[in-house]
C-alpha cells in the first residue's frame, strides 16, 4: 500500500479534503496510521489498547457511505484516539492502571459518542500516568511513553500518550484530559497543540473522574485549523452532566484567518520570572512578537496569587480524587485481591496492589486535608485562594482579550529524572495550574525548538467560554510565525 | 432517683418517586436483585449524577408540610465512607446546608398538644440491600436501591416517652401520606425510623448521654425499644455507672437493643460539597408554587370536617385519618349524602368490607356517588337498612350501581299496605297460637310474627309498615 | 500547621482503607510533610471574608426530569465484577458491625 505512506502525517481537515475529493478512502487512511503505528509505537509506546480490526471495520463502513452519497459528519474517516480514561463500549477502559486492566465499559461517554456520531475512526486508547496523577506518564502501570523528539525524555503528562500520538502521526487527533495542565504541559513537550476548554465547555460523562470541580476534556492536534474541527464535535451542553453549561457554541471555524489588530495580549509578570528557562522565555518572546507585528497590543497584566496555585491545587485535586478513587474497592469490576477474607481486606489489599504509589499518595493526602480537624485549614482554606485567583484572571481580563504565558517553565525533562521528587514533578504545573483552577480555557501551541531540538510551547488563556478568541489569536501566530516547527525525528 | 427520658428521631423516608434519585433506573420495589441498575447508580467510572426535579419538590412538600424553613440556597455533599452498601463508597447527601430547616409538627398525647420541633430535612440517596443467606457463606450486594431518594428528617430532642415517640411517628407518616410523597412501608423499609435516647435526673436541663438505635421495622418497635432503652440507662445510672455513646441495634425476637461495634474514624465522613452538582436556589416564586400544591393537611382538615358535618372528634379522626378516606367522605358528601349517615357507612360496614379484603379504599370498585345513591334509597325507603348491608356487599364485589342490583335482584322493599296487609292475614291464620298469646296479654309473641312476615316477603317487607299492619290487625277480634 | 506524625499517616491509611508497610508509612510520613509544609503559604494570606469557591461556573439548578430512562441488562451490570453468583455481587461475609 505505497500509496498511503504519506497519510497519517497530513492535518484532520487534509485527510477530510482528501476523501470528500475522492483521492483516497477511510480505509486508506486508517491503513496509513495503523502502519505508522507498527512502525513507530515500539519506540513511543503510546498505544495501550490499539482497535486495528474495528478501525478498518468502520472506516470500510464509512466509505460504503461515502460512496452512496450519504455525509458521515464532520470528521468522517478521521483517526482518532483516546486517553484509556475514557469510557468505551469498545476495548477496555484501564487508567493505566492495575486497579482498571480489562475493564470493559458498559456505557459510552458523552464525548466518544459524539465524535463517533461525527464519523470518526476512533483507533484505540493510549497511554497516562494512572488515573491521570502526574506529569511525565512515568505513573502508568502498564509502559513509560516517550517523547517522539528524544526517545530517553518523558512526553509530559498526563496525557502523554495522546500528545506523543499526535506528534509521531500515530493518530490525526487524540483527546485527552487536562486537571492541571494535563493536555498543554504534554502538547508543548511533544510540539503538538492542545486545548483545554473552559470548564463546563465539553461534558465529562464518560471521563473517569480525578478532580471533578477541575477535570475537562481536551484535544490534542497538529494545527489550529483541526483544533477548530474538533472543537465544533465535541464542545457544548450534555443533559448528563450538570456541569455542563448551557450556552450556545458558536463555529469555531470562523475563528481562523481573522485579523488580531483589535487584540490586546497581557503578559502577566508573575509568570516571567527567574524561574523561567531563558531559551523557554525567548521563545515567547518570539513569539508575543509575531502577533504584536501583526497589530496585537501587548501590555502588562498581573495575576498577583499565581504563586498559590500549586498549593491550592494540590489540596483540592487530591481531595476531590480522595473520594472519586474511592469507588475502586474490587466489588463490581476491577482488581480484587485473591487473598481477601474479610470486606475489609477486600478494600485494603485491593487498593494497596492495584493502586501505584502516586495514586496513594494523594489519596492519602486527601483524605488527611478532608479528615476531623483539618478541612477548614485546608480544603476550605484553598478553596477561598481558589477565588482569588479566579478574581486575579476576572481583572486581567478587564485589560487584555488573552494571555499568554510559557506553557512550561523548561522543556522536556528526562525519564526518570523526577519520579523521586514529587514536589518538584508537582512544579511543573505552575503554569498550567491556575487555568484549571479559574476554570478558564488555554491552549499550548508549538513556538520553536530549543537548541537541543525539544519542543517549546507558549500558553494562550482566555475568557471563560471564549475559546473563539484563542484560537483565533492562535491562528493568527500559526500563519505568521514563519518556521515550520517540523516533524519529530522518528525515522 | 426520678429520671426524665429525652428523645430525638431520625426518620429515613424513601420518596416514591418514578425514577431513582441521580439517574433514570426505576424506583421501585421487589424487583429480582440488580436489575433496576445503570452505570450511574452501579458507581461505575467516569459517570456524572443528576439531581431529580420531582424528589427536590417533593422535599420542599414535606419541609412546608412541617413549617420548615425552605434554604434559598443549599447544595448537596459528598459523605465519605466504606461499606459495600455503596456504591461509589461515599453517599451524596446534605452537610451544613440541608434543604429544609426549623420546623414543627404538632401531636396529640393524652389529649395535649405538644409542639416537636424539626431540626432539618434533607435529600440523599438510599444504600444497596447486603444479603447474607446464599447460602455460600459470602454476604451478597444488590444495588436496586441504591440511589433511591431518601429525605432524613430529624427533630430536636423534644420527645418524652415512647408514647410521644409513637405519636410523633404517626403524625409524620400521615403527612408523608397526605402529600403523597411515599409508601412509608415500615417493613419494606420504605420509611425507617431511628431514635436516639437520653434520660437525665428529673428537673436537670443537662442532656445526658445518648444511644442510638438502629434497625427497627415497626412503630410499636420503635416504642419498644425506647422503653428498653430507658431502662437500660436507669439501670446503669442507678448502679453508678455511665452510659456510653453509641449505636444500638433493635433485636425484635429478643425485644433486646445490641450495641454495634464501631470504630472511631468511622465516623470521620470527611464531608466536602458534591462537586459534580450544582447549587440548589428555592426562590420565593418556586416555593410559593410548591405551597399551592399542597393538600389540606391532617390537622386542619379534621377540625374543618369536624365542626363542618357535626361529627363527633372521634368520627372525624377515623374519617381523616388518610387523606384518600377523607377524600371519599367528602365525595360521598358532595354527591348528596347525609354526613352523619355516610360517615356511618364508611366506617362500619365500608371500613369492615375494606379491611376484609385488604383493600385500599382508592383502589376499591365502589365510587362515592353510588355510596351516596345507596344511602338515598334507604332515605327513601326504597331499600331497607338490613337489604343495604347486602346491597353494599354486591356492590363492593362487583362495582355495580345500587340502583341497577335492587331492579336486578327485586330488592325493593314492599310498601303496599294492601300486599303486606294479605300477607300478614295469611301469617295470622296459619299461626293461631301465637295470635291467640298475644291477645292474652303475652306481647313477646309479636316478634315471632314479625318475623314470619318478614319471612314471607323474603325481607323486603317495609318495617315500619309490617308492624302497623300486624298491630291493626291483632288489635282487631 | 502542625506536623504530620505517624499516628496520622497511620489514621489516615485506616480512612483511606490503604495497606501501608513501615517502608511506606516513613515514605509518607516524609513526602506527605513535605508537601504540606509547601501548601502552608496559603496562610500568608488572609482570606477573611473570602467566599470559598466551589464551582467555577455560576450556575444552579440543574436537574433531570423524572422520567424512567432504563437499566443495564443484569449481566451487563455483572459482566465486570470479580465475583458474582449469577444475581448478586459477592463480598466476603459482612459482619455484624457498620
Amino acid at each position: 500500500m505505497t500509496m498511503t505512506l504519506d497519510l497519517h502525517s497530513r492535518t484532520a481537515h487534509e485527510l477530510r479534503d482528501a476523501l470528500r475529493s475522492g483521492e483516497t478512502t477511510a480505509v486508506e487512511i486508517a491503513q496509513s496510521y495503523l502502519d505508522r503505528i507498527a512502525d513507530v509505537d515500539s519506540r513511543v509506546m503510546a498505544y495501550l489498547d490499539l482497535w486495528e480490526e474495528y478501525a478498518l471495520e468502520e472506516a470500510g463502513a464509512l466509505d460504503e457511505r461515502l460512496a452512496k452519497g450519504e455525509d458521515p459528519g464532520p470528521l468522517a474517516g478521521i483517526p482518532i484516539a483516546l486517553k484509556d480514561n475514557f469510557c468505551t463500549t469498545h476495548g477496555t477502559t484501564g487508567c493505566a492502571s492495575r486497579i482498571l486492566r480489562n475493564f470493559e465499559s458498559p456505557y459510552e461517554g458523552t464525548v466518544v459518542t459524539r465524535l463517533k456520531d461525527a464519523g470518526a475512526v476512533l483507533l484505540g486508547k493510549l497511554n497516562m500516568d494512572e488515573f491521570a496523577m502526574g506529569s511525565s506518564t512515568e505513573n502508568s502501570s502498564v509502559q513509560p511513553t516517550h517523547n517522539p523528539w528524544d526517545i530517553d525524555r518523558v512526553p509530559g503528562g498526563s496525557s502523554g500518550g495522546a500528545a506523543a500520538s499526535v506528534a509521531a502521526d500515530e493518530a490525526a487527533i487524540a483527546l485527552g484530559s487536562d486537571t492541571g495542565g494535563s493536555i498543554r504541559q504534554p502538547a508543548a513537550f511533544c510540539g503538538c497543540i492542545g486545548m483545554k476548554p473552559t470548564y463546563g465547555r465539553v461534558s465529562r460523562y464518560g471521563l473517569v473522574a480525578f478532580a471533578s470541580s477541575l477535570d475537562q476534556i481536551g484535544p490534542f492536534t497538529k494545527d489550529v485549523e483541526d483544533l477548530a474541527l474538533i472543537m465544533n464535535v465535541i464542545c457544548g451542553r450534555d443533559p448528563l452532566d450538570a456541569t455542563s453549561a448551557d450556552l450556545p457554541v458558536p463555529d469555531y471555524s470562523e475563528s481562523l484567518g481573522r485579523e488580531v489588530s483589535d487584540i490586546t495580549i497581557g503578559l502577566p509578570k508573575e509568570f516571567y520570572t527567574d524561574a523561567l528557562n531563558d531559551e523557554m522565555r525567548a521563545k515567547v518572546d518570539a513569539a508575543v512578537a509575531v502577533l504584536k507585528e501583526q497589530g496585537a497590543r501587548v501590555i502588562e497584566v498581573s495575576l498577583p496569587h499565581t504563586d498559590y496555585g500549586i498549593a491550592v491545587y494540590y489540596i483540592i485535586a487530591p481531595a476531590e480524587a480522595s473520594a472519586n478513587l474511592a469507588r475502586f474497592d474490587g466489588v463490581r469490576y476491577g482488581f480484587r485481591h485473591p487473598d481477601a477474607k474479610t470486606v475489609e481486606d477486600l478494600y485494603k489489599l485491593s487498593k494497596s496492589e492495584g493502586f501505584g504509589r502516586e495514586v496513594q499518595r494523594r489519596i492519602m493526602l486527601g483524605t488527611y486535608v478532608l479528615s476531623s480537624g483539618y478541612y477548614d485549614a485546608y480544603y476550605l482554606k484553598a478553596q477561598k485562594v481558589r477565588a482569588l485567583i479566579r478574581q486575579d484572571f476576572d481583572r486581567a481580563f478587564e485589560q487584555c482579550d488573552v494571555i499568554i504565558t510559557p506553557t512550561t517553565p523548561t522543556a522536556a525533562f528526562k525519564l526518570n529524572e523526577k519520579i523521586d521528587d514529587p514536589l518538584q514533578m508537582y512544579l511543573n504545573d505552575v503554569y498550567t495550574n491556575s487555568a484549571n483552577l479559574a476554570g478558564v480555557p488555554g491552549v499550548s501551541i508549538p513556538c520553536g525548538l530549543t537548541d537541543t531540538g525539544l519542543p517549546a510551547g507558549m500558553q494562550i488563556i482566555g475568557k471563560p467560554f471564549d475559546e473563539e478568541t484563542i484560537i483565533r489569536v492562535a491562528h493568527a501566530y500559526e500563519r505568521n510565525r514563519g518556521f515550520d516547527p517540523g516533524k519529530p525525528p522518528l525515522e | 432517683m426520678e429520671y426524665e427520658p429525652v428523645i430525638g428521631m431520625e426518620v429515613h423516608v424513601e420518596i416514591s418517586t418514578k425514577s431513582k434519585v441521580f439517574c433514570g433506573c426505576a424506583n421501585e420495589f421487589d424487583a429480582p436483585p440488580n436489575t433496576h441498575v445503570c452505570p450511574i447508580c452501579l458507581g461505575m467510572p467516569g459517570v456524572l449524577p443528576m439531581l431529580n426535579r420531582a424528589m427536590v419538590e417533593a422535599s420542599i412538600a414535606v419541609g412546608l408540610a412541617l413549617d420548615c424553613t425552605i434554604s434559598r440556597w443549599s447544595k448537596m455533599d459528598r459523605k465519605n465512607y466504606f461499606y459495600p452498601d455503596q456504591s461509589k463508597n461515599y453517599q451524596i447527601s446534605q452537610y451544613d446546608l440541608p434543604l429544609c430547616h426549623d420546623g414543627h409538627l404538632d401531636i396529640e398525647v393524652g389529649g395535649e398538644t405538644r409542639r416537636i420541633r424539626i431540626r432539618r430535612a434533607h435529600m440523599e440517596e438510599d444504600t444497596a440491600r447486603n444479603v447474607h443467606t446464599l447460602g455460600s457463606g459470602e454476604s451478597g450486594v444488590d444495588f436496586n436501591r441504591c440511589g433511591v431518594p431518601l429525605l432524613e428528617i430529624v427533630t430536636e430532642p423534644d420527645l418524652h416517652s415512647a408514647e410521644e415517640a409513637h405519636a410523633y411517628l404517626t403524625a409524620l407518616k400521615q403527612i408523608l401520606e397526605y402529600l403523597d410523597v411515599s409508601d412509608c412501608n415500615m417493613e419494606e423499609g420504605s420509611l425507617r425510623a431511628e431514635p436516639n435516647i437520653s434520660i437525665r435526673p428529673k428537673g436537670s436541663e443537662e442532656l445526658g448521654t445518648k444511644s442510638e438505635v438502629k434497625n427497627i421495622a415497626s412503630f410499636s418497635g420503635v416504642q419498644k425499644a425506647i422503653e428498653f432503652e430507658i431502662r437500660r440507662h436507669k439501670k446503669i445510672l442507678d448502679e453508678g455507672g455511665a452510659v456510653q455513646q453509641e449505636t444500638r441495634g433493635w433485636d425484635a425476637d429478643k425485644g433486646l437493643t445490641i450495641g454495634q461495634r464501631l470504630k472511631e474514624s468511622a465516623h470521620d465522613y470527611r464531608y466536602f460539597p458534591e462537586p459534580d452538582l450544582v447549587p440548589i436556589v428555592v426562590d420565593q416564586a418556586w416555593e410559593d408554587t410548591i405551597r399551592e400544591t399542597l393538600p389540606e393537611l391532617p390537622l386542619p382538615r379534621r377540625a374543618r370536617i369536624r365542626e363542618a358535618y357535626a361529627l363527633s372528634e372521634f368520627d372525624a379522626g377515623v374519617i381523616t385519618a388518610t387523606k384518600p378516606m377523607a377524600d371519599f367522605y367528602e365525595a360521598t358528601l358532595s354527591a348528596g349524602a347525609p354526613p352523619k349517615q355516610a360517615a356511618n357507612w364508611l366506617m362500619g360496614d365500608f371500613q369492615a368490607l375494606l379491611s376484609d379484603s385488604k383493600t385500599e379504599i382508592q383502589e376499591n370498585k365502589i365510587s362515592p356517588e353510588q355510596l351516596a345513591e345507596m344511602i338515598a334509597l334507604i332515605e327513601d325507603a326504597t331499600i331497607s337498612g338490613k337489604i343495604a348491608k347486602d346491597l353494599l356487599a354486591e356492590m363492593f364485589d362487583t362495582g355495580k350501581d345500587p340502583k341497577a342490583l335492587v331492579e336486578e335482584k327485586g330488592l325493593v322493599q314492599i310498601s303496599d299496605a294492601g300486599e303486606l296487609e294479605a300477607m300478614i292475614r295469611e301469617v295470622m291464620e296459619s299461626h293461631p297460637g301465637p295470635v291467640a298469646d298475644f291477645r292474652s296479654g303475652k306481647h313477646k309473641a309479636k316478634g315471632f310474627l314479625v318475623g314470619q312476615v318478614m319471612k314471607l316477603t323474603k325481607g323486603k317487607g317495609n318495617p315500619q309498615l309490617v308492624n302497623k299492619i300486624l298491630d291493626e290487625e291483632l288489635e282487631k277480634t | 500547621m502542625a506536623r504530620i506524625t505517624l499516628e496520622d499517616v497511620e489514621y489516615v491509611a485506616g480512612l483511606a482503607q490503604l495497606t501501608l508497610d513501615d517502608q511506606a508509612k516513613q515514605r509518607l510520613l516524609k513526602e506527605m510533610g513535605e508537601i504540606l509544609a509547601y501548601v502552608d503559604k496559603l496562610n500568608e494570606l488572609d482570606t477573611d471574608g473570602i467566599e470559598p469557591m466551589m464551582h467555577v461556573l455560576d450556575i444552579s439548578n440543574v436537574f433531570r426530569e423524572d422520567v424512567v430512562t432504563g437499566s443495564l441488562d443484569r449481566d451487563a451490570a455483572l459482566r465486570n465484577a470479580p465475583k458474582t453468583d449469577g444475581e448478586y455481587f459477592l463480598v466476603p461475609r459482612i459482619l455484624d458491625t457498620e
